[in-house]
């Protein structure tokens, strides 16, 4: 079938065991990429959208973080069998990661040369001549100039957003079926920003990938991405197309954070609306849904008992009992 | 009316050391001939990229660097050259707001003494009993629960913390507050309560702001002008509106271009920059941005354009710019 999803998540639930006891990180997040889609998972700091990518990416900090519920597929195939091997090939070969920061993530000590042929040699079996042809062609395709000069420089010599290139430029070295980037153009300037974005577009549109694009920035989101998921507190609020999210937003979240940032169309000065309170820390999560000490419309039910998700038209879904309420 | 702040011409060139002896043969020319003035109860918004020089134009203008050339004159008095005790008064009325508020507050002194600290250093608010009330004063300005006096910083968020921080500033009634990138740390849902705070506190106090960051969207809610500020100098000045509506310099243009907007339905054609910002080590010859410029002409890369008034309170430096 042509539109089975590259990713099925379901109900992934992840842990991480602290000094002060275990603390559930993701709890209980669906969601599934289509071929050629780029979904983004939007939500404010320790809401878990980074660690629910890293627990499809098995990186999870060891020993600490553990999934220990739910399911990810990757085109059918169950990742969480797999050994350690299997999933180093899998990393490699079919899920790229981009991270925010491109000199953490990069090694300081090597060229970009030994760091682009690297994963070529190993997924490919390609040779050191073969890998270094190839990896000129792939810094020419993320438009960085000059590449054989390039390939014999360090991470150092770059600017932050050649970085940034280089850093996808490894992770779609063996032409993955998914790239998940976390925060890519958080830590750069916005005309940068600008060209990153374009580049993650045009080489998706060239290579027919599937994207994750996690990010807090709702018009990253409304400019990149088919679909959306948002997350608040470790689980999702509310999934639909970016049009569901944007023009019918059906979670008090979701419609409280539409409405508080400014745009360039805001009256100056004029008094933004506010989500009251802050984000619940995960130790003392409230017992009903994790938005009530914050949300306009919590009733009696909304403070006692869980939401579950419901479906509202199509792909759009909310974890809210109040969503028909206006 | 009188500027609260002008300045002229300033400049603030940091000298590069390197080779055998540490010789210092070139400049970084962080801040190179920035003219600017701040009227009373008026926020002034200061944009550019990282690098452009616009944290050290702030820390220039509340003094924590002396400048290398120009003039910053605070109601009419030249507070440039300024020694360290002369400088002590002043400080009353010009204070700042940092970006990272666990980096600016003191770790190991509770709520109470950060907020009292500069009163005792100025000699101000009276007694003990009248300071430990002040701050009670100054917490319910900002939003904190009383019982914060005997807490440490660590021990609230990222947005309580800042509000920590916008206390201090306002704890001797100053006149004018740097905030240099105030709401960059913060998450979004917190984020527009702190831009409300500043701006009900600029009503009720009559501050004057020089509000720093990167974020245009937010810098055009909070400001009634706005400086764009490219590789150590200001290219463009106008209020709020005209320069999101009507901008002339070819860099506004493209920042403006390149802050995603948060719709799905606007077909967004961007103008899309090419290459990155040049370091101020070396600048290019003649307009700093016209190795990146879309529009430039050969004299672009000769002489550096003068600044032209292109409408009421419309400052532009660009060759191309229809001067008024």
């Amino acid at each position: 079938m042509a539109d089975s999803p590259i990713l099925e998540v379901n109900g992934l639930i992840t842990e991480f065991d602290t000094d002060e006891g275990v603390v559930r990180a993701v709890d209980g997040v669906s969601f599934t990429v289509d071929p050629g889609k780029t979904v983004g998972i939007v939500g404010e700091s320790g809401c878990g959208k980074s660690v629910t990518a890293l627990s499809i990416m098995r990186l999870l900090p060891q020993p600490m973080g553990q999934v220990v519920g739910g399911a990810i597929s990757l085109k059918g195939q169950d990742l969480a069998t797999l050994s350690f091997e299997e999933m180093e090939k899998i990393r490699g070969n079919h899920i790229g990661m981009v991270f925010q920061e491109p000199m953490t993530a990069l090694n300081p000590v090597h060229t970009i040369g030994r760091q682009l042929t690297e994963g070529l040699k190993i997924h490919k079996g390609l040779s050191g001549q073969e890998a270094i042809i190839e990896a000129v062609k792939i810094l020419e395709k993320v438009g960085i100039p000059s590449p054989e000069i390039r390939l014999g420089e360090y991470p150092h010599q770059l600017s932050g957003g050649m970085r940034q290139r280089v850093v996808i430029a490894i992770a779609l070295a063996c032409g993955p079926a998914l790239l998940i980037a976390d925060e890519p153009t958080t830590a750069l300037d916005v005309t940068i920003q600008a060209q990153i974005l374009e580049l993650i577009k045009e080489l998706q549109a060239e290579l027919g990938m599937s994207v994750i694009l996690i990010t807090h920035d709702l018009g990253v989101i409304a400019e990149t991405c088919d679909e959306v998921v948002v997350m608040y507190a470790g689980k999702v609020a509310e999934r639909g197309t970016v049009f569901d999210i944007f023009d019918r937003p059906a979670h008090p979240y979701t419609q409280g954070l539409l409405r508080s940032i400014p745009t360039l169309e805001t009256t100056p000065k004029s008094t933004l609306n506010v989500i009251e309170g802050m984000v619940p820390g995960l130790r003392d999560l409230p017992k009903g849904c994790r938005f009530e000490n914050r949300c306009p419309k919590a009733t009696d039910l909304c403070r006692e008992t869980p939401p579950t998700e419901e479906l509202i038209e199509g792909m759009h879904r909310v974890s809210c009992y109040q969503w028909q309420s206006t | 009316m009188t500027p609260l702040l002008q300045v002229d011409d300033l400049c603030m060139h940091f000298p590069v050391k390197e080779g055998l002896f540490l010789r210092s043969h070139k400049a970084n020319r962080a801040v190179d001939g920035v003219s600017l003035h701040i009227n009373p109860g008026e926020t002034l918004g200061l944009v550019g990229e990282s690098g452009c020089g616009k944290s050290t134009l702030g820390r220039c203008l509340v003094r924590l660097y002396e400048p290398s050339a120009g003039t910053i004159r605070f109601a009419g008095q030249d507070i440039t050259h300024l020694k360290p005790r002369a400088l002590r008064p002043l400080r009353q009325n010009i204070q700042m707001i940092f970006q990272d508020p666990m980096e600016s507050l003191n770790a190991r002194h509770t709520v109470g003494e950060i907020l009292e600290e500069p009163m005792i250093i100025q000699g101000l608010g009276g007694s003990s009993v009248e300071r430990k009330q002040r701050v009670r004063e100054l917490l319910n300005i900002v939003g904190l629960p009383a019982r914060s006096v005997s807490r440490y910083p660590f021990e609230f968020s990222g947005g309580q913390r800042q509000r920590i921080g916008i206390a201090r500033a306002i704890a001797l009634n100053p006149q004018l507050i740097v905030c240099d990138e105030p709401v960059s740390a913060l998450d979004v849902s917190i984020q527009s309560q702190i831009l409300n705070l500043l701006v009900d506190l600029q009503r009720e106090f009559n501050l004057a702001y020089l509000f720093i960051a990167h974020d245009l969207a937010v810098v055009k809610h909070v400001s009634d002008r706005v400086a764009i500020m490219y590789l150590g100098r200001i290219v463009e000045t106008a209020d709020s509106e005209t320069l999101y509506r009507n901008a002339s310099h070819p860099y506004t243009k493209s920042l403006i271009s390149a802050i995603p907007v948060p719709d799905p339905h606007r077909d967004h054609q961007r103008q899309i920059l090419t290459g990155d910002v040049p370091s101020p080590i070396a600048p290019p010859s003649g307009c700093h941005f016209h190795p990146r410029c879309p529009v430039a002409e050969p004299r672009c890369s000769e002489r550096y354009p003068a600044t032209r008034i292109v409408g009421e309170g419309h400052e532009s430096a660009c060759h191309l710019s229809p001067e008024n």
